[in-house]
C-alpha cells in the first residue's frame, strides 16, 4: 500500500462516551494503512488509554473541553498525537509498575501509561507553553520485518 | 453505538456475570455496580463470562483489581470464562492469568468451584 505522508484529524469533546468513536477512528485509519488486526488493536487500546487519562486526570471530567487526535502517516511510521488543554503531569515522574509486584500486591489503577508504553514503539509526553499537553505515540510499519532479519 | 450489557445468573452458590460489548472508562462503573451488588449479597463465588465482550481497557481491568482482595478475603473468587482472543491478549499482556483463573468454558469454572 502507498504510505506517502497523510494526515487524519479528529476533534471531539472529552467525554467517556466518545471513547468508542475515538477507537473506531484510530483503528479504522490503522487498518486502512496496512496494520493487521492485532497491531491495530494495540494502537486502538493505547489511544483509548491516552484519552481516558485526559478525561479523568487532565480534564477531571469537565466535558466542555475537547481532545484533538491527529494521526500522521509517514513512509515508515504511524504517529498519533493526543492533545489536551488541561492539567499537565510529568511523564518521567510517573512510576511504571513492575507487573509481578503489581499483581502480587493487588494494586489498583495506574495501568494506562504502562499499557501505552508496552503497546506502542515510542511514547512521549510534552507540556507546551500556552497550556497544551501532547502525548505522541509511534508505531513503525516495518518492525516485524526487521525482527525477522535479526 | 455498541451497547454495554451486564447480566447475571445465579447457579446455586455461584454467580455468573455476563458482559457484552465494550468495557472501558465509560462502561466500567456499570460492571463495578454489578460486582458490588454481589459482594453486598455475600455472593462471592463469581464467574465473569466474557464470551460477548469485544473490548477491554485498563478501566475495565481496574474493576477486577478493585474487588479481588475483598472477595478473596471473604473466601470467594473471581474466575473468568470464555474470553475472545482480543480480550485475552490484554489480560495476558498484563500477566492477569497469574492472578486470575481463566477458563475456556464457563462449565469448567463452575466445576472448579464445585470441587474446591
Amino acid at each position: 500500500m502507498n504510505k506517502a505522508t497523510r494526515n487524519y484529524f479528529l476533534k471531539i469533546p472529552g467525554q467517556t462516551d466518545n471513547l468508542e468513536i475515538i477507537r473506531d477512528f484510530v483503528a479504522g485509519v490503522a487498518q486502512r494503512v496496512g496494520f493487521d488486526l492485532e497491531e491495530s488493536n494495540k494502537i486502538e487500546l493505547a489511544v483509548d488509554e491516552a484519552c481516558t487519562n485526559v478525561i479523568e486526570h487532565a480534564y477531571q471530567h469537565d466535558e466542555s473541553k475537547d481532545i484533538d487526535i491527529a494521526i500522521k502517516i509517514d513512509y515508515n511510521k504511524f504517529t498519533v498525537v493526543v492533545t489536551d488543554r488541561g492539567r499537565s503531569f510529568k511523564l518521567e515522574e510517573v512510576e511504571l509498575p513492575d507487573m509481578n509486584s503489581y499483581l502480587a500486591e493487588l494494586r489498583v489503577g495506574g495501568l494506562g501509561i504502562y499499557l501505552m508504553k508496552t503497546l506502542m514503539d515510542e511514547v512521549d509526553y510534552k507540556s507546551k507553553p500556552g497550556g497544551k499537553n501532547e502525548v505522541t505515540m509511534v508505531k513503525y510499519f516495518l518492525k516485524k520485518r526487521h525482527a525477522k532479519v535479526k | 453505538m455498541n451497547e454495554f450489557i451486564v447480566k447475571r445468573k445465579d447457579v446455586e452458590d455461584v454467580s455468573i456475570v455476563y458482559l457484552k460489548g465494550y468495557l472501558d472508562a465509560h462502561t466500567a462503573p456499570e460492571f463495578e455496580n454489578a460486582l458490588q451488588d454481589l459482594v453486598d449479597e455475600d455472593r462471592v463465588r463469581i464467574i465473569v463470562n466474557l464470551s460477548e465482550l469485544s473490548y477491554i481497557s485498563s478501566a475495565g481491568l481496574g474493576v477486577f483489581m478493585g474487588f479481588i482482595e475483598d472477595i478473596r478475603s471473604k473466601k470467594g473468587d473471581i474466575k473468568m470464562a470464555e474470553p475472545n482472543e482480543k480480550v485475552f491478549r490484554v489480560f495476558d499482556l498484563l500477566g492477569f492469568p497469574v492472578l486470575y483463573e481463566i477458563f475456556k468454558e464457563e462449565a469448567e469454572a463452575i466445576e472448579k468451584y464445585r470441587t474446591s
